[in-house]
C-alpha cells in the first residue's frame, strides 16, 4: 500500500455500480455491480480487453456519465445528488482529463488550450495566464507556449493536454489510453510525467491495455465482462 | 453563463472561417439594409405628409358654404349662401378658437409697369395669416385699421414678387389688379407647393374689404360676404369634438331648422391629407414586410451554418464539457456566435441601408429620413434574428452528451 494512503475515507468510492446499455432488444451490462475504492495519491492502472467495462468506469469516475444503479462518491460527495451544473463544476475543479487523441483545440496555442479549464472555473483564478504558464513549465513546455497543436509533436501535444488537465489543480487525473497514440519512447516520457504527478499527491487513474504502461502504476485493476477479476497492488 | 468567455470563443470561431462567416452575414446584411432603406423611405414619406399637414395648419378646420337646395333643385358645392363678417365675429367668441380667418378669392391679372401676371387674389382678414402661420420676409402685413379703410394695399407671394419685380425691391411699388392700384407693403414667406400641387406663393393678398368693395365685387345677395372660413383650434381640444360643436354652432348662426340639411361643410384638412397618403403608407408597409422577409431568410442562413458549425465542432463541445463547461456555457457560446454574426452583418447592413436610402433620395427623388431610431430598430431586429435562429443550434450543442461528443469523428 502507498505511504500516503492512510486516510479514513477513500478519495473515490464506488458502491455496487452497475451500468446497463440497451442495444436494440438486448441489455448490455457494461458494469455489473462493481465496488471499488481509489485512495488519494495512488496511481492506478485499469486494464482489460475492449468491452470489459473499463472505459465505462472511467466515464463514471469522470462524472461524464451516471450509473444505472449504485453510488459513486468523490471526496465524500454522492454524484447522484449533484445536478448537471454541479457535475460540470466537479469536472472542472476536481478532475483532469487526458485523452488518447489529446483533444486540443487546433486553432488555439498551447497556452490558450491550457487556459481553457481556468476560463470555465467558477472560483476565479487570479492570474489565469501565470497559472497556465506554470502548468506548461511543469510538463516541460515553457518554450513551446505559443505553438499551435499542429506545430507540436504527438508527445508534446499530450504534454499540453496534461498541462491542461493540471490547470485547475485537480485532485484526480483520469487518463484514457494516454500513450495509445504515441511511440514507445514518447510513451515512457508521458508515463514518467504521470508518475511524477502521482508522487506530488495527485490521484492518477489510467486506462491502458499495455502491460508495460500499467507497470508504472502502484495498483492494477483487471476488468472482464463488467466485473473486476483482479486487483493487484505492488508490494515494496 | 460566462459572457466574456462566450464572446471570445465566438469571435475565435468566426475568425477561424472568415469566408464562411462573411457569406453567412451577407444574408443578414441584405436583410438589414433593405429594412433600413424601406424604413428610411416610408419614414421620409410620413414626415413629408406631416409637413404638408402642418403647412396647411395641423389644427385647422375649414368651413365652406355647402350646396343649396331651392324648390327641389339641388345646386353644386359652394352654391349655398356665403358666410358674413358677422358670422365670423360670432364664431371668434367660441372657446376653442385661437384664430379665425375670413377669405374671399378670385382670379386676377396683376400689372406692374409693362409686365403682367395672371394670379390668384385673396381678400382676407388679419386672422388669415395667423391660421396659416404665414408672415412676411420683407415689409409688413396689413392691419385691422387698413381693413376697415378698404386700403389699397397688398402683400404678395414670392412667385408674384419674382415675376413682376425680378430682383428689384417690390416694397412701395404699385401693382394694378383689375385696374385697381395697390401698393405692395409686404412680401410673404415662401410656402412652396401645396399638397394639391399648386404654387402657394403665386398669390396676392389684400384686405377682405378691399377685395369686396373694389376688386372682386360684392356677393349678389349677401353683403359683407365671406366665402371661406378657417379656424385654428386651441391645443387640448379633440378635433372631432370641435368639428361637431362647430357644426352645431353654425346651424344656429345660419338658422337652419332642425331636420334640414346643413348648408355648409366643415373640413379637417389634415384628415384629407392623411387619407390621401394612406395608399402611400400601405405601400410602405408592404415594402417593409418584403424587407423583413429577406431578413428572415438571412436568419435561416445563419441557423443553417450554425447547425453545420455545431456538427463540425462536436468533439470540441465534448472537450469543453469535459473540462468543466456547463450546458449554459455551451449554449451561450453558440448563441453569442449567432448573435455576433447577425450584429456585425447588421452593422454593415445598416451602412449599406443608409447608402441605399441616400441613393433613392438622390436618384429617385424619394423623401427619406434616417434617424438613430431606424438604425436601432434594424440592429435590434438583426440581434433578435440571431437570438431566434441561433437558439435551436445552440441548444442542440448544449444538449450533446459529452461522451458521445468526445467520440465523434
Amino acid at each position: 500500500m502507498a505511504a500516503n494512503s492512510v486516510l479514513s475515507e477513500p478519495l473515490i468510492k464506488c458502491v455496487d455500480v452497475t451500468k446497463t446499455y440497451i442495444m436494440g432488444e438486448q441489455q448490455v451490462h457494461a458494469l455489473n455491480s462493481v465496488s471499488v475504492d481509489f485512495i488519494a495519491g495512488e496511481m492506478t492502472a485499469i486494464m482489460g480487453p475492449s468491452g470489459s467495462g473499463k472505459s465505462t468506469l472511467m466515464n463514471l469516475l469522470g462524472a461524464l456519465d451516471t450509473p444505472t444503479s449504485g453510488d459513486l462518491f468523490i471526496e465524500g460527495r454522492n454524484l447522484s445528488s449533484l445536478d448537471a451544473d454541479e457535475l460540470a463544476d466537479l469536472r472542472n475543479k476536481t478532475i483532469g482529463f487526458v485523452f488518447q487523441q489529446f483533444n486540443l483545440l487546433n486553432r488555439a496555442t498551447a497556452l490558450t488550450n491550457v487556459k481553457l479549464p481556468l476560463r470555465y472555473s467558477r472560483d476565479p483564478v487570479a492570474d489565469i495566464e501565470a497559472r497556465a504558464i506554470e502548468c506548461l513549465s511543469m510538463v516541460g513546455l515553457s518554450d513551446r507556449m505559443n505553438h499551435r497543436p499542429m506545430q507540436l509533436s504527438g508527445g508534446q501535444q499530450q504534454r499540453v493536454a496534461i498541462a491542461r488537465a493540471l490547470a485547475t489543480r485537480p485532485a484526480i487525473i483520469l487518463a484514457d489510453e494516454p500513450t495509445g497514440a504515441l511511440d514507445s519512447r514518447t510513451s515512457i516520457e508521458i508515463m514518467e510525467l504521470l508518475v511524477t504527478l502521482s508522487k506530488q499527491g495527485i490521484t492518477v487513474i489510467l486506462v491502458t491495455h499495455e502491460e508495460d504502461v500499467a507497470e508504472y502504476a502502484a495498483r492494477k485493476i483487471y476488468f472482464r465482462d463488467g466485473v473486476i477479476v483482479a486487483d493487484d497492488r505492488k508490494t515494496k | 453563463m460566462k459572457l466574456k468567455l462566450a464572446i471570445s470563443s465566438a469571435i475565435e470561431a468566426l475568425l477561424a472561417n472568415v469566408l464562411r462567416s462573411f457569406l453567412t452575414m451577407l444574408g443578414i446584411m441584405i436583410g438589414v439594409a433593405s429594412v433600413m432603406a424601406m424604413m428610411a423611405i416610408s419614414e421620409g414619406a410620413a414626415i413629408q405628409v406631416d409637413q404638408q399637414i402642418s403647412a396647411l395648419g395641423a389644427s385647422n378646420l375649414t368651413v365652406r358654404p355647402g350646396a343649396s337646395r331651392r324648390g327641389g333643385r339641388h345646386s353644386g358645392a359652394n352654391s349655398a349662401p356665403p358666410f358674413t363678417d358677422k358670422q365670423v365675429q360670432i364664431l371668434q367668441q367660441e372657446p376653442y378658437v385661437t384664430a379665425i380667418s375670413a377669405r374671399n378669392s378670385g382670379s386676377v391679372t396683376v400689372v406692374s409697369g409693362s409686365d403682367n401676371w395672371a394670379t390668384q387674389l385673396y381678400g382676407t382678414n388679419v386672422g388669415y395669416f395667423e391660421t396659416q402661420s404665414w408672415g412676411v420676409t420683407a415689409g409688413e402685413l396689413f392691419t385691422q385699421r387698413q381693413i376697415s379703410q378698404s386700403a389699397a394695399v397688398a402683400v404678395i407671394g414670392k412667385t408674384v414678387a419674382d415675376t413682376l419685380f425680378e430682383g428689384t425691391n417690390p416694397l412701395g411699388q404699385v401693382i394694378r389688379a383689375r385696374n385697381v392700384p395697390l401698393r405692395v407693403i409686404g412680401v410673404l414667406e415662401e410656402k412652396g407647393q401645396s399638397s394639391f400641387g399648386g404654387d402657394r406663393d403665386d398669390i396676392v393678398i389684400v384686405p377682405i374689404t378691399t377685395a369686396r368693395n373694389r376688386i372682386l365685387g360684392a356677393h349678389k345677395t349677401t353683403p359683407k360676404h365671406v366665402s371661406s372660413i378657417a379656424i385654428s383650434v386651441a391645443d387640448g381640444y379633440i378635433m372631432a369634438d370641435v368639428q361637431n360643436q362647430l357644426e352645431d354652432r353654425l346651424r344656429e348662426i345660419r338658422r337652419i331648422k332642425p331636420g334640414s340639411a346643413d348648408n355648409f361643410r366643415v373640413f379637417n384638412i389634415a384628415d384629407f391629407v392623411r387619407a390621401r397618403s394612406s395608399t402611400q403608407a400601405t405601400m410602405g408597409v408592404l415594402l417593409a414586410f418584403t424587407a423583413a422577409v429577406s431578413l428572415i431568410v438571412g436568419g435561416v442562413g445563419v441557423m443553417n451554418i450554425m447547425l453545420v458549425s455545431v456538427t463540425e465542432r462536436t468533439r470540441e463541445i465534448g472537450l469543453r464539457m469535459a473540462v468543466g463547461a456547463r450546458k449554459g456555457d455551451i449554449l451561450g457560446q453558440f448563441l453569442a456566435e449567432a448573435i455576433l454574426l447577425c450584429l456585425i452583418g447588421g452593422l454593415i447592413g445598416s451602412a449599406l441601408g443608409v447608402g441605399a436610402a441616400e441613393l433613392a433620395a438622390n436618384v429617385g427623388g424619394f423623401p427619406i429620413s434616417i434617424s438613430p431610431m431606424i438604425a436601432a430598430t434594424a440592429l435590434s431586429a438583426a440581434v433578435f434574428i440571431g437570438l431566434f435562429f441561433g437558439y435551436f443550434p445552440a441548444r442542440r450543442a448544449a444538449q450533446l452528451n459529452p461522451i458521445e461528443a468526445l467520440r465523434h469523428e
